[in-house]
């Protein structure tokens, strides 16, 4: 068996390499930064002005097409893995072959839109470009085709050949358009393709469409018309096996004999000797290989040939006796000099029934994780592959599925995609989302909660935790105390809490009014992350009952914040101040208890280590504060005392 | 299909270090010419330059990116025995505007008494520490208590190496299974000292870094060193960089008593060695998801190493210089890849399959 591996291209990366020989590098997200430099150190100055070379794969031409084969694979890919486990495999068979044909589909459709694109493109260099894609293309479909019929189909013989020519049919479309030339044309017989188109559809086994070209021909030429009519008869009655009709293969391939035999006839008696495309023709029913190989133009592959050499010498072929006609037929189209390229080694090793080297082989010679983690895992489902034994505990499916979603993580818009096929790899599908989601960009507040919203569905913890930090630090620098402050919350952060807590405060402290009422007033439960941020919302809830005019419960509130110690003693002295309006009204607000205990919390305060590091001026200040407390609650005492003392009539 | 985008990196002199920040939006390059550049990448796809300023008074051989979590920080070090760790502040409006950002330093880091030849933050988990080693080997590790107040760094540990270090690396896994772990590399050609790799592991009773190993088959110089990101493995994977390329498996055993208190032991297997650079290979580094690694070498190469799903390790691919001057920057050429058969064979109209070609595309994730 051939190996597809290759030698690994080099790239030649333009305007590195002129002033020093080493190739520093860096991995980026999608691309790697190469630049010169010399890691001995000691080399010669550089002359000229270094640059950094950003390689990348060129995605901006296909993208937005393939962008469509990305995301419409990606439904049917999500489809597929919630079909049931429990219901029988003879029922899943036609749904796998159904979303085998949606695959297809959809690389067709891409496909065709590259087409147009490269016809209708200017620039010399995207048509050969786009053509490149959907050569790739192409293959690609040609050979999930392949496998859909072997494999996921696993047609029987009798079957098979049908189910192989309609393959063949499908990737040689040539001779439609070619077809449709002849019979538009004004004299169809006398059309110089028209012999090849004749052919051709005998080769592909359309003999109804052969004998409705060949009848162009017949109605002009009267003393022949006998021959013709001969042909057509044999043309007519070649048959075909119908798989849901009664006949059985035996009974079918007893008829095929005799239809064999009755051609062979002919060709014994030179019925066709008077012409010798008929002659030709004749020979290709009686599946002469000589005959079929002189056609290889117009068959132009091995495997056209391989189906059509079966169709006329063993059409109820069974599956595995194909190889043996496959590498035959290679053998036979290419020669002995010619030799097989990546696609025809995978074509091969389809014919042979061995998955694992097509898949292998893919895998290698397409740059093109798509194609073999999709192929692979709806073959997976199928239960087609035997799970190997790799080092890590994973399987080939998972690791091809990974592998794609890996890549598919890089591109800006993408990336959502990949998360879908990260769920479904059982084994290490978590810690690679894990590991690369991290990374997404958090460019907006948008994006950011569209990540974290898929971290806190799988309970991703820490990256939920990690996001919301990295998002309020970013805040904080810019000194968006609130989004800071609900980015914080989130991330549970009790520390970060607290430090947005004080900066709140100071900038309360500085400015006299709070920044981001709406979301101190709601912060609810989130209230208890920090010590310092339960005491923000709770003071926040102090200054809007006495903005409500609660003041009962405004002060009950205040005394609270002093007397169950949650606010700091750096802020007693503001909120004493604070008290000072209360105490300060008409009414008494404070009761004597209330009183006494705001006394003791003043002298509490007092009693503290004097700060030396105050000036004279402030210092004054507060004593002077201190003075006016001291004399507001001795009033409020009076009169809380005589309020208390009456009684009420 | 590649492009490789040019950027006029506008240093003076040698760029010595490349650094992406966590994101990929931004970018340090740091060169002998004594300075650090900072590039943001912009809504457009193209790479400006918003910072640019003279950190040591020496070459610059490193500079790296701390978590974003803890905010813009660079870290930085020199021949001129000194790191440096500095911050970004957001500036006025009208900086913004002009798309300049500026960067402070925090603090100097003296306590080497040569050239400081790498520099690294320690895995996020672990708080904001800062690692470097010196030709004198000596790895220092810093850290910073306060993670509002960067100028504020302590010396935590001391770890002498004997040799003198050229490289360091820690284990990225923030798992709880098992203890911090830090591998340093050395470029000493001292005979004597055969093996120039040796890992340290962090112990919970001692509060100190104690060596769990050293590499004895290693004796050559080495160049860099790099842990693999740990993908919930339960060994951890080493590559290195010296006369070859070469990955080493630990595994860590099991421990013969609940008590045992020493560092852990290790099963060291070789999972890969390459010797196509046939020279010195300077650089390795592992990408994201730890599937690909890079290196650097002598022959001023690039390759890329990937294993399969058999964990055979086979080169991808290889990046080289094509030795011509530079032709301006920006410009987004299309590269052509050496040695391989022309493009697909593209047929249209016809139903012709045509070549399949061998390409690096899938090697960048």
């Amino acid at each position: 068996m051939e190996e597809v591996d290759v030698e690994p291209s080099t790239t030649l990366i333009p305007g590195a390499g002129f002033y020093q020989k080493h190739l520093g590098f860096e991995w980026g997200p999608g691309d790697l930064i190469v630049y010169e430099t010399n890691y001995k150190l000691q080399g010669p100055r550089s002359a000229g002005s270094p640059s950094v070379h950003i390689v990348r794969r060129d995605e901006d031409i296909c993208s937005p097409i393939l962008r469509k084969l990305f995301s419409e694979s990606h439904l049917i890919f999500v489809g597929l893995q919630k079909i049931k486990e429990d219901v029988p495999s003879k029922n899943k068979k036609s749904q796998f072959v159904s979303i085998s044909k949606n695959y297809r589909s959809v690389i067709r459709a891409c496909m065709e839109e590259l087409q147009q694109n490269a016809v209708s493109t200017q620039s010399g260099s995207l048509a050969s470009q786009y053509g490149d894609q959907v050569s790739i293309l192409l293959a690609i479909e040609l050979i999930w085709n392949l496998c859909e019929v072997l494999f996921i189909d696993a047609a029987p013989a009798g079957s098979l050949l049908l189910q192989l020519l309609d393959w063949v049919r499908l990737h040689k479309s040539d001779v439609d358009a070619k077809a449709r030339e002849v019979l538009q044309s004004d004299s169809p017989a006398q059309h110089q393709s028209y012999w090849d188109v004749v052919i051709s559809l005998v080769l592909q086994g359309r003999t109804d469409e052969a004998r409705q070209v060949l009848s162009k021909q017949a109605s002009l030429r009267a003393e022949s018309s006998s021959v013709f009519k001969r042909m057509d008869g044999l043309l007519q009655t070649m048959p075909i096996f119908n798989p849901t009709g009664t006949q059985t293969l035996t009974e079918f391939e007893v008829k095929w004999r005799h239809w064999h035999e009755e051609c062979d006839r002919c060709l014994q008696d030179n019925t066709f000797a008077s012409n010798r495309h008929l002659e030709t023709i004749c020979k290709i029913l009686v599946g002469d290989e000589d005959t079929l190989l002189e056609q290889k133009e117009l068959l132009s592959t091995w495997y056209h040939f391989l189906v059509t050499r079966l169709l006329f010498t063993h059409p109820t072929i069974k599956p595995p006796d194909l190889h043996y006609y496959a590498q035959s037929s290679m053998n036979m189209f290419l020669g002995p000099r010619a030799s097989p390229e990546p696609l025809d080694i995978i074509l091969l090793s389809a014919f042979e029934f061995d998955l694992h080297q097509v898949i292998k082989d893919c895998s290698i010679a397409l740059n093109n994780w798509w194609f073999v983690a999709h192929l692979t895992d709806l073959l997976d489902h199928c239960k087609l592959l035997q799970s190997h034994n790799l080092h890590f505990g994973s399987n080939l499916r998972e690791f091809l599925v990974l592998e794609y979603a890996s890549g598919l993580f890089t591109h800006h818009s993408l990336w959502q995609l990949a998360v879908d096929y990260f769920d479904h790899c059982p084994e290490f599908g978590r810690v690679y989302l894990e590991l690369q989601i991290e990374r997404v960009p958090l460019d907006t507040e948008r994006k950011a909660i569209k990540v974290l919203r898929i971290c806190e569905d799988r309970q991703m913890s820490e990256q939920v935790r990690s996001i919301c930090k990295i998002m309020a630090k970013r805040a904080l620098r810019n000194n968006r105390l609130g989004s800071a402050l609900s980015w914080t919350i989130r991330a549970k952060d009790a520390a970060f809490a607290t430090l947005i807590s004080e900066r709140f405060l100071q900038d309360y402290s500085n400015k006299g009014s709070f920044t981001d009422l709406d979301l101190l007033d709601n912060l609810g439960p989130a209230m208890l992350l920090s010590d310092s941020l339960t005491f923000l919302g709770k003071y926040r809830e102090f200054h809007r009952l006495y903005g409500e005019k609660r003041f009962s419960e405004a002060a009950r509130l205040l005394l609270s914040l002093m007397t169950a110690k949650i606010a700091p003693r750096s802020l007693w002295m503001t909120l004493l101040t604070d008290a000072l309006p209360l105490l300060e009204q008409k009414e008494v607000i404070f009761s004597v208890d209330q009183t006494y205990e705001l006394m003791s919390c003043l002298e509490e305060l007092n009693s503290g280590t004097k700060h030396s590091n105050l000036t004279d001026q402030d210092e004054d200040i507060e004593s002077t504060k201190t003075e006016l407390l001291r004399l507001a609650l001795a009033r409020n005492l009076t009169m809380a005392i005589v309020k208390e003392g009456t009684i009420e009539t | 299909m590649f492009v490789a985008k040019s950027i006029a990196a506008d240093h003076k002199d040698l760029i010595h270090d490349v650094s992406y920040d966590f994101h990929g939006r931004r970018m340090a390059t740091c060169s002998s010419d004594q300075s650090v550049k900072v590039w943001d990448k912009g809504d457009d796809g193209e790479w400006h330059c918003t910072a640019s300023w003279k950190t040591h008074s020496g070459s610059v051989w490193r500079v790296t990116w701390a978590h974003p979590e803890f905010g813009q920080v660079l870290a930085s070090c020199s021949f001129d025995r000194t790191a440096a760790v500095w911050e970004e502040i957001v500036g006025e409006s009208n900086d913004k505007q002009r798309g300049q950002s500026h960067w402070i330093k925090r603090t100097t880091l003296v306590d080497s008494r040569t050239s400081v030849t790498d520099v690294k933050f320690a895995p996020k988990h672990m708080g904001l520490m800062l690692t470097t080693c010196s030709a004198d080997g000596v790895v220092r590790i810093y850290e910073a208590p306060d993670v509002m107040n960067l100028s504020q760094w302590s010396l935590q540990h001391e770890i002498s190496c004997k040799l003198s270090c050229s490289c360091i690396s820690w284990n990225p896994s923030s798992s709880r299974a098992h203890p911090p772990m830090i591998a340093v590399g050395s470029d000493d050609s001292n005979i004597t000292y055969s093996g120039k790799v040796q890992i340290y592991e962090y112990n919970e009773n001692t509060r100190k870094y104690a060596k769990a190993e050293t590499l004895m088959t290693v004796t050559d110089p080495v160049h860099d060193i790099t842990f693999a990101p740990n993908l919930g493995r339960s060994f951890h994977v080493l590559a290195i960089a010296t006369k070859d390329v070469r990955i080493f498996k630990l595994i860590p055993m099991r421990r013969e008593s609940a008590n045992s208190s020493g560092p852990t032991k290790f099963e060291v297997q070789v999972m890969a060695q390459f010797d196509s650079h046939n020279s010195q290979v300077w650089r390795v580094s592992w990408n994201i998801t730890s599937t690909l690694l890079a290196s650097s070498g002598d022959d001023g190469c690039v390759r890329l190493w990937k294993a399969n799903y058999m964990d055979n390790w086979k080169c991808t691919g290889i990046l080289r210089g094509d030795g011509s001057p530079v032709n301006g920057s920006g410009h987004a050429a299309a590269l052509s890849a050496v040695g391989v058969p022309v493009a697909a064979q593209m047929v249209v109209g016809a139903a012709s399959a045509g070549r399949l070609k061998h390409s690096m595309l899938q090697y960048f994730y």
